[in-house]
């Protein structure tokens, strides 16, 4: 078969690239032959389609490859890169990786599909600024077109790139390889939110870049520190490392056995603790943690639909990830230092983001302060290291990697119609909108975390995982819960209940496009809310192998 | 007689070696002649163009069959060695690429090409002698051939007076500072009798050797030496305090030459940096570490952590609010030096290949830089940031081409200045365990912060050109020359190429990286 277990993973993230490519060849044909604008628009639309569409086939196809009963890595792809650093080629998947590829293929996928302006429906495309006139072609300020029309070739040459990088940094194993593709994401973000944005796209745009990059170079002296410290290996052609390691399967070997305890401190400070908090700040950014957060809101209510789905779908996920896959494995011993003031931070996360959405007027803002809340259990939780508590942090990137899309998508039909998302200009939608109101409540309740939907599992695990250990920032974080029914249901109370603004009369309820970006996510979200084994069973042994090296201190 | 034929000997046997050297000197004769002979012609531009190249063909031809046994030239003079010659390769690039830039360009009256490729072959000159020059006379020739020369061309443009300003800034600074490193040279010369700069390194040794009390003795007078030389040095890689020319004279000169300066001159600069202070200041790198020490106990290298650590935040932070596009990417080629300082304060052999690296590396992305700063003068008439705006709409190649030089800038990865980032960090972390070296953590932070700093001004002109609107609504689309769009290409390949497979960057560095101690 095509796709073999030596190479899915590579497959997974270089179909998007090479959709990519595909594009930009089909600019220079449009260059030189002269095509018309409409025909390579509707190309360049149908490349990130498939492209995106491969890659999650080859997605899925991994994650049916991968044997969870097995604990090692699986499906790599490994070959020497850069042999005078030890830098490999070295990409591969445990149980942790498996559910972020499968959540990345698939958020990707979405996204695509949400940055079509097909299958829309005459009225809703209409609303939206979709639709192409011939009298005035430029944008204007009253009437702005929509992403999904402007420059369509260079958004969907953003938009794969942005994928691989994603794809990368999720099945890397090469210290360095997870660099390049951690920075890979950052351009295309960039351009996505600051060409393709709201009003504020460039404030939003640069705000973001700024931050990630801050954290990254953190993160990249803590990576040539690592390497510099590490012990020789072996490398993919069976030859012996000339010094030094990128192999993070094999620096969690060494670090297992005591190796960065040995580093020199530097400037006083005890080497493993300097790294720790080097890589942690590149990471927390990322997540994004309380007080490096403030960039988030700003992306999230600038950026399109599709992005912000991404944003908060795949990209705020990298943050616990890298933490579970650099810190933990690697760092064992700082890790139990910082054990609880990951937890503290976790809390404030929970608790402060809640109060925040309570006082929000933008629905998007509101969402995305959620998302900030949100993240705050995997931090408690992974913090707790305990079997339930760090499968519940990861559980929970997943079922938040299905449910936040969700609200987001749903903003966008919102917007997409009204050209606002102030709650408080709603009201009684429910009558107009019936399948949307159906919908929505779906993912809001899925998000606040009712039993029976995705959301629930998630919160449920990391709060019985982190009470033993935390017990009284557990009770916190629980009664945190309360507000986070209490801001979505005034939300729904304020725009879908009540009677109806008469603006809003006859608009158009969901069309197809949104509703093959909806209604899988909204499946999955049930699914799991019932049976969350399919994905605890792939995750939960690579994770309690994680947690069994670090010794509480 | 017999005293003097052992001389005329080692001229004879060093004039092997010589060949490149004397191809571009009587190249710089022939073009002044050519200038004359074609005064008239109508293709005068082609032709004398096609024989600057030539010219410079000849020169790397020579370089490239040249036997390889010979390390000193000139009774000392010169070195011969794999490093000198990796900077020559450079040097030579440069030229031609600024020949070829200057050729398609209306920078240069046509009337008035040929003293500038006449003149450009003798900076080339200048260059290939400070790569290799081992004697205190030969360095400081060698500077002074490439500064006059320079101060010619930076008032290249007549009744500029932009271009005179800068122009006499460049002179008096040039002057001071090359008479400061002149006086430093003579304590040198004063403290060990010799200017043969490994004679000074092993006199040094000896000092360090000798009694508590001479080495205290000379202690001082060491220390000043050695600041002055590296005013001479700073001066010429614009390094602060000695960058205040820099902006003046890029935003003054043809921007070819502009170009051509900020990658030439700075990487000489370097080259003759390494050859001092690795072999007059420092002893051979140990086999064990890969590090050398600082002789006669100076702490030189933590001198030039500091004025690293100073020259890119300053650079970084005053690029930050510059508006025309010359003048901020003048302030960015001083962060750039500030970065590459930090390999020369490593003292090892990792930081020399860093050096390399990221001189080869800056060649190809801040000459693309600025060929973008002509292309889009040229349509325009105009430097300013404002009229970047909506370059992508108005000319795709040229904006994305520019994206990726200056996101290369930065040091992002998968671009090729990503690779000389990462070098110049790692030689700098390998130097943080050794003895004293706390402070080269302080050094790696600053740099990194720096990277975060220096993305906020590249964007901003990213930003002004894919999501900014043109400044004037119907601006038209840029039309340029297929040569610019071939070269753009070029380069924003070998960045992408470069930035994935640096395998051949370091093979070719690590055979380089060979210096000549005597």
């Amino acid at each position: 078969m095509f796709l073999n277990p030596g190479n899915v993973l590579s497959w997974a993230t270089f179909f998007p690239l090479a959709g990519a490519a595909a594009i930009v060849v089909l600019l220079a044909v449009r260059y030189v032959a002269n095509l018309p604008k409409k025909l390579v628009d509707d190309g360049a639309r149908l490349i990130a389609l498939l492209a995106s569409g491969l890659s999650l086939v080859a997605a899925v196809a991994a994650w049916r490859m991968y044997d969870p009963t097995d604990t090692g890595v699986q499906l790599t792809h490994h070959f020497v890169w850069i042999r005078s650093f030890n830098i490999e080629y070295f990409v591969g998947t445990d149980g942790l990786s498996i559910s972020m590829v499968l959540l990345s293929g698939l958020i990707s996928f979405v996204a695509t599909i949400a940055s079509m302006p097909w299958w829309s429906g005459a009225k809703a495309a209409e609303m939206a600024g979709m639709v192409e006139h011939d009298h005035g072609h430029g944008d204007d300020a009253h009437h702005p077109k929509h992403f999904s029309v402007r420059m369509v070739p260079g958004y969907m040459v953003m938009l794969l790139l942005l994928q691989t990088g994603m794809m990368g940094t999720f099945v890397a194993l090469d210290m360095f390889l997870f660099y390049v593709f951690w920075e890979v994401m950052l351009l295309p973000m960039y351009f996505l939110i600051g060409v393709w944005g709201g009003p504020r796209k460039e404030y939003a745009a640069i705000k973001f870049f700024l931050y990630t990059l801050a954290g990254s170079v953190l993160m990249l002296l803590a990576i040539i520190g690592i390497y510099y410290n590490s012990a020789p290996a072996m490398l993919a052609d069976g030859t012996l490392s000339s010094g030094h390691t990128f192999n993070i399967i094999e620096l969690g070997r060494q670090a297992a056995k005591g190796q960065f305890l040995n580093a020199a401190p530097i400037l006083g400070i005890a080497f493993t603790k300097l790294a720790f908090v080097a890589l942690f700040i590149g990471f927390a950014i990322k997540i994004p943690m309380f007080p490096f957060h403030t960039w988030l809101p700003d992306a999230h209510v600038e950026a399109p639909t599709p992005i912000s789905v991404i944003l908060a779908g795949v990209l705020l996920k990298m943050g616990i990830y890298g933490i579970l896959r650099f810190n933990y494995p690697i760092l064992p011993d700082a890790t139990a230092w910082a054990a609880h003031a990951m937890a503290v931070f976790g809390v404030i996360n929970i608790v402060y983001a809640a109060f925040v959405c309570l006082g929000q007027k933008d629905l998007k803002k509101l969402i995305a302060y959620s998302s900030v809340s949100h993240m705050g259990f995997s931090l408690l939780g992974m913090a707790a290291m305990t079997p339930a508590g760090i499968s519940g942090a990861v559980l929970n990137l997943f079922t938040h990697g299905i449910i936040s899309p969700m609200l987001f998508l749903i903003v966008g039909v919102i917007y997409d119609r009204a050209h606002h998302r102030e709650i408080e200009k709603f009201g009684g939608l429910a009558s107009e909108l019936p399948e949307y109101t159906a919908i929505m409540g779906l993912a809001f309740f899925a998000s606040l975390g009712l039993p029976g939907l995705a959301g629930f599992i998630a919160e449920f695990m990391v709060f019985t995982g982190a009470f033993p250990v935390f017990t009284g920032y557990t009770i916190i974080s629980a009664t945190a819960v309360i507000i986070t029914a209490a801001y979505y249901l005034w939300a729904i109370h304020r725009m879908f209940l009540g009677k109806l603004n008469p603006v809003y009369k006859g608009y158009p309820d969901l069309n197809w496009r949104e509703r093959i970006s909806l209604y899988p996510l909204a499946a999955i979200a049930i699914v799991l809310g019932f049976y969350p084994q399919a994905i605890l069973g792939v995750i939960n042994r690579s994770l309690h192998l994680i947690i069994q090296n670090i010794r509480p201190l | 007689m017999d005293s003097f034929l052992p001389l005329v000997d080692e001229n004879l046997r060093s004039a092997l070696w010589f060949r490149p050297e004397m191809a571009l000197t009587f190249g710089t004769l022939i073009l002044f002649v050519l200038d004359v002979v074609f005064r008239r012609s109508a293709a005068r531009v082609a032709l004398l163009s096609a024989a600057a190249l030539a010219v410079l063909a000849a020169a790397a031809g020579l370089l490239a069959i040249q036997p390889p046994d010979a390390q000193s030239l000139f009774n000392g003079m010169l070195a011969n060695d794999a490093f000198a010659i990796f900077f020559k390769w450079l040097f030579l690039a440069a030229g031609a690429l600024t020949v070829v830039i200057a050729a398609q360009g209306r920078d240069f009256p046509p009337e008035r090409i040929g003293q500038f490729f006449a003149l450009l072959m003798a900076i080339v000159l200048g260059m290939f002698m400070m790569a290799s020059a081992t004697d205190l006379l030969m360095v400081y020739l060698s500077l002074e051939l490439v500064s006059m020369v320079s101060y010619v061309l930076a008032g290249f443009r007549k009744g500029d007076r932009k271009a005179a300003e800068g122009s006499l800034k460049y002179v008096i600074y040039g002057g001071v500072a090359s008479g400061v490193m002149l006086f430093g040279m003579s304590y040198l010369y004063g403290l060990t009798g010799t200017t043969s700069l490994h004679a000074v390194g092993a006199q040094l040794q000896g000092i360090q050797a000798g009694s508590a009390v001479s080495v205290a003795a000379t202690r001082i007078a060491l220390v000043v030496s050695i600041v002055f030389v590296t005013a001479g040095v700073g001066y010429k890689v614009a390094a602060v305090p000695w960058h205040m020319w820099c902006p003046d004279v890029y935003e003054g000169a043809p921007t070819p030459f502009t170009a051509f300066l900020s990658v030439g001159p700075k990487a000489a600069g370097f080259a003759l940096a390494i050859r001092i202070f690795n072999t007059a200041l420092a002893g051979p790198a140990s086999p064990a570490t890969g590090f050398a020490v600082a002789l006669a106990g100076i702490p030189w290298p933590a001198v030039i952590g500091v004025v690293s650590a100073v020259t890119m935040t300053l650079g970084n932070f005053t690029a930050l609010g510059q508006t025309n596009l010359k003048r901020l990417l003048a302030y960015s080629s001083i962060a750039h030096a500030g970065y590459t300082l930090m390999g020369l304060s490593t003292v090892s052999d990792r930081g020399v290949q860093a050096v390399m690296i990221y001189m080869l590396v800056y060649l190809v992305m801040n000459v693309g830089a600025f060929l973008v700063v002509i292309l889009v003068a040229e349509a325009t008439g105009s430097e300013s940031i404002l009229d970047y705006r909506g370059l992508s709409r108005r000319h795709p190649v040229a904006a994305v081409a520019f994206a990726i030089f200056l996101f290369s800038l930065t040091g992002l990865p998968p671009f090729a200045g990503f690779a000389g980032k990462w070098y110049l960090f790692y030689a700098v972390f390998e130097r943080i365990d050794g003895p004293g070296g706390g402070w080269y953590a302080w050094l790696a932070l600053i740099g990194a912060l720096n990277t975060a700093v220096s993305l906020y001004y590249y964007v901003r002109v990213v930003r002004a050109m894919f999501i900014d609107a043109p400044y004037t609504a119907d601006a038209p689309a840029i039309r340029a020359r297929p040569g610019y769009q071939l070269l753009l290409g070029g380069f924003s390949l070998a960045i992408l190429v470069f930035g994935i497979w640096w395998t051949p960057m370091i093979r070719w560095t690590q055979a380089s990286l060979q210096l000549f101690r005597g």
